[in-house]
């Protein structure tokens, strides 16, 4: 292994991925995270912006507690490509060696992380749940290493959680899920500093042409939901799934679903909370004939508050709730729509 | 025109049926406790691949790293349909990561001779890391395509791809050779067909022949074996050596079980919960 600059004073960075003009909320989060570990190591964090039109997004990042944004814009940088985005982002990272790199684990920094780690030969770790800064002792030749990123994820579908370190191939880098961190707070008057770089890139650098292209139908919109009501494979029908949607209406709340009421075909993908689908923290969620795999708990054990509806006194899900109701759903939730008729 | 298509395939332990049992007292998985299976997304891989050779003729080859037993995996691509098969084993490759494993496995997509495709699955159900694909492309200085579902052009130095992502669904056109990595979107997988089941059941490698004391198949009926030696890897890029990063730490998931507040499932039970929310803001 090439043993990389290690750079201890290297600054901390997100990768902004800017989309359509704005920036992904996953970005954002990091930005969260990105500041409580540059804060920990006294060294400035920065973001690493790339697009054809992006400079003007720099504001928004200092506000939100960026000190440094690195603005690489270009024409051909216009949407994501694979290709010349890894260039331009490689150029950046040798130039200024940052000791951090964090992405989102979106289909873009999924795509983009491992190829930047392939090119630098630089560790990478993927779908992060929680980054923290920590020492580490080698088991082997007992070399004391202070102040790594411990990159923290689950692997083995979800059964085990796994503290991965980069000692020496650094940067140290990682991909995170998109929503375990919370979104940072902007506040007025904070400014910082952009550091404007022209990528060389011509036209042979784009490898692949767009023939055809169809945005996703209106996502649902699980992760800005306040409320979630989401059913399971007890819910047992399509028809009856409509429980849980008149549930999730009178809370004014969103609908999500376990991954076996998806495969059943009860509900879009769309829908799908867990390991595989989306991570929410919303302030309630509600459980509904769900039985808490582990999957399923990995994206959601950090709601605010839980309630669980499940005739199994001893399901999983009860595991990680607040309140829990074992009953039938089909009595259970008419009486919580009615209960939160009368007193909303 | 016909393709050589090269599919890396790994045989996984199927996270699905982890118990407790399968959990050591160290947090570790207990992988002799788990059955071994094709991994599901290399499945889709496999398929591709040969949907492109039935359309346009060529080859497959397929290729795994891992112990002597993932040679079970390469049979079942030989039922299915691949042409060639061959397994990387060496213990000088255990604890690589994604970066080593990328490196190793570029060796030997290199050793197996010219390409115009190479599939890999999205990710790997064990580690679930979707690295080694991109990592892969990068090696051998070939542009990727990540979430592939299907083909839908292939003609003389050139590839049209659907793939989906966050975004939406994509239409992209991209110059031979070239990495795609699928996903479970793409076409079902093919079963082993039983004529082909019922040729290549006595194919092997020439270390399984030897185990059995039996003599070293021949003809179409071998699973190539390498080594770190035979691909020409670096062994300074492989294995421990090559892995920047390390496992500091496995912690099996238990319940929080912090203990929970049982509501009775009848009116007044459920009003009580509503007003409680309501009462900390929760709701309303
Ligand atoms: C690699 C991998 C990734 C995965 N990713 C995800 C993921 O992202 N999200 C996810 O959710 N799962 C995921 N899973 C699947 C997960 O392991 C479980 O299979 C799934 O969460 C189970 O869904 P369920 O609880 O709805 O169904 P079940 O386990 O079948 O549970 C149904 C529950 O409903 C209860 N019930 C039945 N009838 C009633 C009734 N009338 N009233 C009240 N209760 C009733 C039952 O007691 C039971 O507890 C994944 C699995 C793997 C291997
Ligand atoms: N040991 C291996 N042998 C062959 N192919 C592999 C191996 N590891 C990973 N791959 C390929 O890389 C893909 C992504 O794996 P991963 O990055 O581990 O999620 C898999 O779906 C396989 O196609």
């Amino acid at each position: 292994m090439d043993k990389n600059v290690v750079n201890r004073k290297g600054e901390v960075w997100v990768f902004i991925e800017a989309v359509g003009g704005r920036i992904a909320d996953v970005s954002l989060e990091l930005v969260t995270r990105g500041r409580e570990l540059a804060d920990r190591l006294r060294v400035p964090l920065a973001g690493m912006l790339l697009g054809s039109d992006v400079e003007g997004l720099a504001e928004g990042l200092f506000s939100i507690g960026v000190d440094r944004a690195y603005v690489a814009q270009h024409e051909l940088l216009a949407r994501y490509e694979t290709h010349p985005y890894t260039k331009v982002a490689v150029d950046l990272i040798r130039r200024h060696n940052p000791q951090i790199v964090i992405y989102g684990a979106s289909s873009i920094g999924r795509d983009l992380a491992p190829r930047i780690a392939s090119t630098l030969k630089a560790g990478l770790t993927a779908d992060c749940t929680d980054l923290q800064i920590g020492s580490h002792t080698d088991p082997v030749t007992k070399e004391h290493y202070k102040h790594l990123l411990f990159q923290i994820r689950p692997a083995f579908g979800g059964n085990i959680i796994a503290t991965i370190v980069n000692p020496e191939g650094w940067p140290q880098m990682a991909t995170v899920r998109e929503g375990v961190m919370a979104m940072p707070e902007a506040r007025d008057g904070r400014a910082g500093e952009v550091v404007r770089f022209t990528p060389e890139l011509a036209p042979a650098d784009v490898i692949l042409s767009l023939v055809d292209e169809i945005p996703a139908e209106s996502k649902v919109n699980l992760k800005a939901a306040r409320v979630i009501v989401a059913g399971g494979a007890g819910v047992g029908s399509k028809d009856n799934f409509k429980l849980i949607y008149d549930l999730a209406g009178v809370l004014g709340g969103e609908v999500g679903a376990s991954r076996a009421a998806v495969d059943k075909g009860l509900i879009d993908k769309a829908h799908q909370v867990g390991q595989t689908g989306t991570t929410v923290r919303p302030a309630l969620y509600i459980a509904i004939g769900i039985s808490g795999q582990v999957q399923h708990r990995a994206g959601m054990a950090e709601a605010a508050k839980i309630v669980a509806v499940n005739k199994d006194p001893d399901a999983a899900i009860f595991g990680v709730a607040h309140y829990g109701i074992v009953g039938d759903l089909n009595d259970v939730v008419p009486m919580m729509i009615s209960a939160i008729r009368k007193r909303v | 025109m016909p393709y050589n298509i090269v599919v890396l395939a790994k045989q996984v332990p199927d996270t699905k049926k982890i118990t407790g049992k399968a959990m050591k007292d160290d947090g570790t998985v207990n992988r002799a406790a788990l059955p071994a299976i094709f991994n599901p997304e290399d499945l889709y891989a496999l398929e591709l691949a040969l949907s492109i050779k039935d359309a346009h003729g060529g080859s497959v080859t397929c290729l795994t790293m891992g112990p002597p037993p993932a040679a079970e995996l390469l049979r079942d691509a030989l039922y299915r349909g691949a042409d060639r098969v061959a397994l990387v084993t060496d213990r000088r490759a255990a604890a690589s990561d994604t970066l080593a494993t990328s490196y190793i496995l570029s060796c030997a997509v290199r050793h197996a001779g010219p390409f115009d495709v190479v599939v890999c699955g999205r990710q790997a159900i064990d580690g679930d890391t979707a690295q080694v694909g991109p990592q892969l492309a990068e090696k051998l200085g070939i542009p990727q395509v990540t979430y592939v579902e299907a083909v839908k052009d292939l003609r003389e130095g050139s590839i049209t791809v659907r793939r989906s992502t966050d975004h939406g669904v994509e239409v992209l056109k991209g110059p031979l050779p070239i990495l795609l990595t699928v996903t479970d979107k793409a076409h079902e997988p093919r079963y082993p067909a039983m004529k082909r089941v019922m040729k290549y059941k006595k194919a092997a490698t020439a270390g399984e022949a030897r185990s059995a004391g039996k003599q070293a198949p021949a003809g179409d009926l071998v699973i190539e074996e390498w080594n770190l030696d035979t691909i020409g890897a670096d062994l300074q890029r492989c294995g421990m050596a090559g892995s920047p990063t390390k496992v500091k730490r496995i912690q099996a998931i238990v319940l929080a079980g912090s203990g929970h507040k049982e509501i009775r499932p009848d009116p007044e039970g459920i009003e009580g919960l509503v007003h409680e929310l309501i009462e900390d803001h929760t709701i309303g």
